[in-house]
């Protein structure tokens, strides 16, 4: 197979636990069989920094701060299918659960009322990403043409929807792979 | 009165609602009367007071705040002792309510929605008040107050700074006209008191019957059933009571015809409610009249009174032994729904305004599960007149499937608002040159849950063969953009959903919140889609008419004025609802952040 | 014998049942939540919706008729119960991973049913309660989908009236019969029968969360090799 036509993907996690990563290494030996017919662009497994044109980008983690705004966005145009892969892409997930205190309480309860070594401030260095007033998953901030639920999805979910994905068809998960938990 | 000297005087709750459930006999089926009552009284319903009709009326605690909690006009939390209520139908909107709004807001010092910080005032919006043709309206503590204009709007806040009770606030503010301006068969033919009973007296039961049935009077809420059949089969529904209750819950926006024939004829409306008891042996009768009318409460009651005293109303009316009808009004209390039958019926009986699955309908299983008669205020009145002059004088006006005459209620961008009586069967067009609309680009007939109607079509004729309708005639000149007209049709309907089946509940909110993106250059042609959606799931699967047309305002202008979505569709890549640069706010004002870093960056 | 289609299959019925009560006399199913055989339907929540003629019925409400034809396990039928799911799913905050029901909570066994891969609409993230104040009751409201199985059960078996819904449209919410609106200032018990109807994680009995595991409940996907 010629670089040409090889499919090209981008993986990365925005506000996640990098869970859906370690599910997608638990297709164990077919990754062998995966990068027979695919690159890794931008992705934790190549430490490529920047995101370039890709037949398919899978997004863990939902949206918190300012910098996974800009990924996402990187991530969408880039790459031609969009992909949320796991809870924390689909519905925020985890994160989320701050979504029903004000974003200045959370902060002061962190940096200035809990006891702990931040010695009373809230970090302002413009290195840091502002965090969001709430957590959203990917499909409130850009379009995204395919979910694989689960927290983590399991490593044959992820297997399904990429085969499917880089063989051309419409990807579709037996009601065995689903679950949201 | 400061506030200190207010709480001195604080009506006892306990006392209230003793008083309150006396005057209803402890009958728990007026529980929306009675908890009307108390917050008349107490401006609120106070924890206590629900102590008290938890105690009163030996009923769950549960009972009580399930109830209270679905009408618009019950407070479970203190509102003020001055709550006022915009009226926010398009009509008040053309005519610069929301101005107005700000106006008083910024006068009070208040935020829209909450209460004033000494309690004394809140302002808000509320549905349609049914005062279209002299807006823009407001309710003060459930009293009507029309023709709102800047000075009127300070005079207000100043009486309500001074703490002047509403009864003393100038007469004027209350005013509301009749503005009729076209009358026929409804509006103009003599009537004499108890004319109608005395024809069904002479006639007999089916002597009446036939005349109805040749009269092919259909109700006038809009669906258009035949009165005859309606009355026949309740009559013919075996049960140890039948009931006659009168829909006087004119809440569709831009209908207010009942208000004013409640107003003129209401003799007519009360006489065709006892013609129809004596058809089919009902002894109770009811008017449902919506709370947004609460003004007319008292002159209806004497005009009740005035029928008792003449023997037109109580115990053998007209000497006839056995003849024995009363009507009570019952109030609703700013819930649209309760127009659908089945839900008033739930309200009258005290409960949650939520519609019933149907079959069985009301004319077997109604009131307190027994047959009852619903019609619409028109329909009572044009039975009333069907009596006096028979079916063949009735049937002589209109078209073949539409006889007799129809009021509208005409409103919006036009010189003459106001009511109008038509023969069934007038063109659009006719009513739009009667009313002085000359450049109307549009017209809602049957409010937000009817059709809009655009100028190709003025030709159309108003008639259930065409378009049906209750009676609203909204009138949109060229200036107006058709879409914030959909829009306001649309938060119409997601503040009236009751909430009982999941599609309406959800989807008019989600619907609502696309229309507000849309409305915010936040479109692109993925939220055009889930309109579209939408649109189809609540017409599909809601469980009763409101859902089902919830959706017509935007189905309707996508199809004849596509042009104003599609300007609305701004981007060609989906956009986020909400504004990303504004979501990092707080964090900006915790971290005292202003470097490039801290913005998104989307408005450079 | 009274008979109607569905999908192409006969099923008998007795007078007086609806389609629903029909279909699962017959060993068979439609997706639903709102319905529970010990109560009177409602026809709430309208994911029982099937076609008649053309139009849209609650299963659960609307009585079976000898010859029709129902239409239930349809490609578009199924998109639209779908959405009704989605709906459920953005308007509460349902989030599986943490849920002790998960694994035994029919909205999620039904969107599993149903292959609803993504909430799909913008996620209202309301500000709901958490009620822990019964001694052996939890109380977590952000999980309530108004079914009003609770409110049924409650009234109309237990005689209690422990629930009820109030609010109206998106602002319906579920309360309980207390001056303090706290479950622990009821008289709700676990012998109630309200404390065993709620097909969600709303009404969960303390201290036995996780006493069946995860990946063994009655609705958890077949493991690897099962």
């Amino acid at each position: 197979m010629d670089a040409k036509s090889r499919v090209r993907i981008a993986t990365t996690s925005l506000a996640g636990c990098f869970g859906c990563h370690t599910s997608f290494l638990d297709i164990d030996e077919r990754l062998f069989d995966l990068v027979r017919q695919v690159d890794f662009d931008r992705s934790p497994l190549t430490d490529i920094k920047q995101v370039g044109d890709c037949d398919i980008g899978l997004i863990e983690g939902g949206v918190c701060n300012a910098e996974n705004v800009h990924v996402l966005r990187e991530f969408r145009e880039h790459c031609r299918i969009l992909v949320a892969l796991g809870a924390c892409a689909i519905n925020g997930g985890l994160p989320a659960q701050r979504n029903h205190l004000s974003l200045a309480s959370v902060l002061q309860e962190v940096y200035l009322t809990a006891p702990g070594p931040a010695g009373g401030l809230i970090p302002n260095d413009p290195e840091l990403p502002l965090p969001l007033d709430k957590v959203h998953p990917l499909h409130e901030v850009v379009h995204v043409d395919y979910f694989i639920p689960g927290c983590p999805p399991s490593a044959d979910a992820i297997w399904q929807v990429l085969t499917d994905l880089v063989a051309g068809r419409e990807p579709v998960l037996a009601q065995r792979l689903i679950h949201f938990d | 009165m400061d506030p200190m000297t207010a709480l001195a005087e604080a009506p006892n709750a306990a006392t209230v609602v003793r008083d309150a459930v006396a005057r209803h006999g402890g009958d728990v089926h007026d529980l929306v009367q009675i908890l009307r009552e108390v917050q008349e009284v107490c401006d609120w319903i106070a924890p206590e007071a629900i102590d008290a009709l938890v105690a009163e009326l030996g009923v769950p605690r549960t009972k009580i705040e399930g109830v209270a909690g679905f009408y618009s006009f019950f407070y479970l939390a203190p509102r003020g002792a001055y709550r006022v209520l915009f009226s926010d139908n398009v009509t008040d909107r053309i005519a610069g309510s929301a101005g107005l709004k700000s106006r008083m807001c910024r006068n009070l010092w208040i935020e829209p929605g909450k209460v004033s910080e000494d309690g004394v005032v809140s302002v808000d919006l509320t549905s349609c008040t049914g005062m279209c043709d002299q807006g823009p309206a407001m309710l003060v503590n459930n009293r009507a107050i029309t023709r709102l204009g800047e000075s009127r709007i300070d005079e207000i806040c100043e009486l309500i700074r001074s703490r002047v009770p509403l009864d003393e606030w100038p007469a004027v503010f209350f005013r509301v006209d009749d503005n009729i301006r076209r009358t026929d068969m409804l509006l103009g033919s003599p009537f004499e008191l108890g004319a109608a009973m005395k024809a069904v007296e002479t006639r007999g039961a089916p002597g009446m019957l036939d005349e109805l049935l040749a009269s092919n009077l259909r109700g006038r809420g809009g669906a258009g059933f035949a009165t005859a059949t309606k009355w026949l089969l309740c009559r013919e529904a075996p049960a140890a009571a039948h009931y006659v209750v009168c829909n006087a819950d004119e809440g569709e926006p831009g209908t207010f015809k009942d208000r004013v024939l409640l107003t003129r004829r209401p003799d007519l409306v009360f006489e065709g409610m006892t013609l129809c008891a004596r058809l089919v042996g009902a002894r109770r009768g009811f008017v449902y009249l919506r709370g947004e009318y609460r003004y007319l409460l008292e002159p209806l009651n004497r005009v009740l009174a005035g029928r008792r005293e003449q023997n037109l109303l109580g115990l053998s009316i007209l000497g006839v032994a056995g003849f024995d009808f009363d009507i009570e009004i019952h109030l609703g209390a700013g819930a649209y729904v309760c127009g659908e039958e089945s839900a008033l019926i739930e309200s009258l009986e005290g409960k949650r305004g939520t519609p019933r699955n149907r079959p069985p309908y009301p004319v077997t299983c109604g009131y307190r599960n027994q047959p009852t008669v619903v019609n619409n205020v028109e329909t009572f009145a044009a039975a009333s007149l069907i009596a006096v002059y028979g079916g063949s004088w009735f049937a002589a006006v209109g078209t073949p499937q539409s006889s007799g005459t129809k009021l509208l209620s005409v409103s919006g961008d036009c010189a003459r608002p106001g009511i109008y009586e038509y023969p069934f069967g007038v063109s659009v067009g006719q009513v739009l040159a009667d009313c002085g609309a000359g450049a109307a680009q549009a017209v809602q007939v049957g409010g937000p849950s009817g059709n809009c109607i655009d100028a190709g079509e003025f030709a159309r004729g108003i008639c259930f063969e065409d378009i049906p309708t209750a009676g609203a005639f909204m009138v949109f000149g060229r200036q107006r953009d058709m879409f914030d007209v959909a829009r306001n049709f649309t938060r119409f309907f997601a503040h009236e959903s009751c909430g009982f089946c999941t599609p309406c509940r959800v989807g008019t909110s989600l619907l609502n919140d696309l229309m507000d993106k849309l409305a915010r250059g936040q479109g692109s042609p993925y939220d055009f889609e889930q309109i579209e959606i939408l649109n189809h799931r609540l017409r599909s699967l809601s469980h009763c008419g409101l859902g089902h047309s919830a959706c017509n305002p935007v189905l309707e202008t996508i199809a004849k004025f596509r042009s104003t979505y599609e300007r609305r569709l701004v981007h060609t890549q989906y956009v986020p609802a909400f504004d990303l640069d504004r979501a990092l706010a707080e964090a900006r004002q915790m971290t005292g952040r202003q470097d490039a870093g801290a913005y998104i960056g989307d408005r450079k | 014998m009274n008979a109607f289609k569905l999908d192409g299959r006969d099923i008998p019925f007795e007078p007086g049942q609806t389609i629903l009560q029909a279909v699962q006399a017959a060993g068979q199913e439609i997706p639903h939540l709102c319905y529970h055989p010990d109560f009177k339907p409602h026809g709430s929540c309208k994911l029982c919706s099937v076609r008649i003629n053309g139009r849209m019925v609650s299963s659960c409400t609307a009585p079976a008729h000898d010859g029709m034809t129902v239409e239930s396990d349809m490609p578009d039928i199924n998109e639209e119960r779908r959405t009704l799911l989605q709906m459920l799913f953005v308007e509460g905050n349902h989030f599986c991973p943490s849920c002790e029901k998960s694994g035994a909570c029919r909205l999620q066994a039904s969107a599993y049913e149903l292959k609803m891969m993504s909430p799909h609409y913008d996620h209202f993230f309301p500000d709901r309660p958490v009620d822990a104040s019964h001694a052996d009751y939890l109380l977590d409201t952000n999980r309530c989908i108004l079914c009003s199985l609770c409110v049924r059960a409650s009234r109309d078996v237990d005689g209690k009236n422990v629930f009820a819904l109030s609010g109206r449209g998106i602002h319906t919410r579920l309360i309980v019969n207390a001056k303090s609106g706290r479950l622990g200032d009821t008289d709700f018990s676990g012998e109630d029968k309200a404390a065993h109807v709620c097909p969600v994680g709303a009404i969960l009995r303390k201290r036995v969360g996780f006493a069946v595991p995860i990946g063994q409940r009655p609705f958890d996907p077949p493991h690897e090799g099962d």
